[in-house]
């Protein structure tokens, strides 16, 4: 639009033509209104499902798979063997007396020693397991759902940013010889972050 | 080096070490309470256990700095305690020692058993021993013992 003429008559003149634009827009955005909210809402799943994957990843990481087992013991090493001298889960998931977890495990990691530790050591219950009966990781979509029975979006949450045993997946410690424990494959503050989205997403499972 | 305060069978002994050495080589060396015997050096044999605040401890995987202020009681402390010395007495009575070099572990594992369960099961036997191995084989006399103490402690 070209303006040559007096000020005001190309200020009428510039404000009917938006008019129009903007008439024209909302006719047409109507229809196209309710598919930008469907597509804007699929968009949100995906990008909770996407950031579900990421914290599925840790969670069956050795890290954390190790003691949200489905058997009665522990297992230990990024193999997942068998917890050494016959420890098994115990009535309230922390051993048995005279071979609790606390007979090795203090509340932080014992470097010289190598053996790891962290406030409150104990297994998960099998409630929480992430295994199946052969020791597989439940998939994806299971253990999501199996999450959602427990605790809702902030809680876990919270479980995520501030529970020890958490926390100390992401400080593992060391081995008895000296080398660094793996570490789960992402950083404690991206973790917390993509539970954060999947949260803020609704909380969507595979 | 650092200078730790422990409390040891009662006593309150100060100590200059490297604070990242495990609480048996403290035990043994520095103090020469040698009857916590030294094994696997991994937790997996029970032979250096003893008891942190009541609670069996393998003393070979704490580093003494993680000691802080819990009792530690050693095979040489167990008989002031009423159970310890029932415990002792079932040994000799049923004349469980082979070689002897488990049985100070096997003791303090016993002992912290029967302060939470005065009668063990033999599920409860098997469960809270499974973690201190003999290779002498005396875990018959073992478990016969465990129950005889059981019996005079009901």
């Amino acid at each position: 639009m070209v303006c040559d003429g007096l000020a005001i008559a190309c200020v009428k003149r510039m404000l009917a033509f938006f008019v129009i634009v903007i008439v024209l827009a909302g006719d047409a955005g109507g229809p196209a209104s309710s598919q930008q909210v469907n597509a804007a809402a699929a968009s949100h799943r995906t990008n909770g499902l996407g950031a579900w994957q990421k914290v599925y990843s840790v969670m069956v990481s050795p890290r954390c798979l190790n003691c949200h087992t489905a058997t009665n013991y522990p297992q230990q090493g990024d193999d997942r063997h068998r917890h050494i001298a016959n420890v098994i889960r115990g009535p309230r998931d922390k051993g048995v007396v005279a071979l609790s977890c606390s007979t090795c495990h203090q509340s932080p990691n014992a470097d010289s020693t190598g053996v790891p530790g962290a406030h409150n050591w104990h297994l998960a219950p099998l409630s929480m397991k992430w295994q199946d009966a052969n020791d597989r990781p439940l998939s994806s979509a299971e253990v999501c759902r199996s999450v959602l029975r427990l605790l809702d979006g902030p809680h876990l949450l919270k479980h995520h940013e501030e529970e020890p045993l958490v926390l100390w997946a992401f400080s593992p410690g060391r081995h008895p010889d000296g080398t660094t424990r793996t570490l789960p494959p992402l950083t404690h503050e991206e973790f917390v972050e993509a539970t954060r989205q999947w949260v803020e997403a609704g909380t969507p499972c595979p | 080096m650092t200078t730790i305060h422990i409390l040891v069978n009662g006593e309150r002994k100060t100590i200059t070490v490297d604070p990242s050495t495990p609480l048996l080589w403290v035990l043994r060396e520095e103090l020469k309470l040698t009857g916590t015997k030294y094994g696997c050096g991994i937790g997996a044999c029970g032979a250096c256990t003893v008891h942190l605040d009541g609670a069996g401890t393998r003393s070979c995987l704490v580093p003494v700095s993680l000691v802080g202020d819990r009792k530690i009681v050693t095979i040489e402390g167990v008989a002031s305690d009423p159970i310890g010395r029932v415990v002792q007495n079932a040994w000799v009575d049923n004349d469980v020692v082979q070689c002897g070099y488990c049985q100070s572990g096997q003791i303090m594992s016993v002992v912290a058993l029967l302060k939470s369960n005065r009668k063990p099961t033999n599920a409860n036997i098997e469960e809270s021993m499974g973690g201190n191995l003999c290779r002498c084989g005396t875990y018959v006399r073992i478990r016969e013992a465990i129950k005889s103490a059981a019996e005079r402690l009901a």
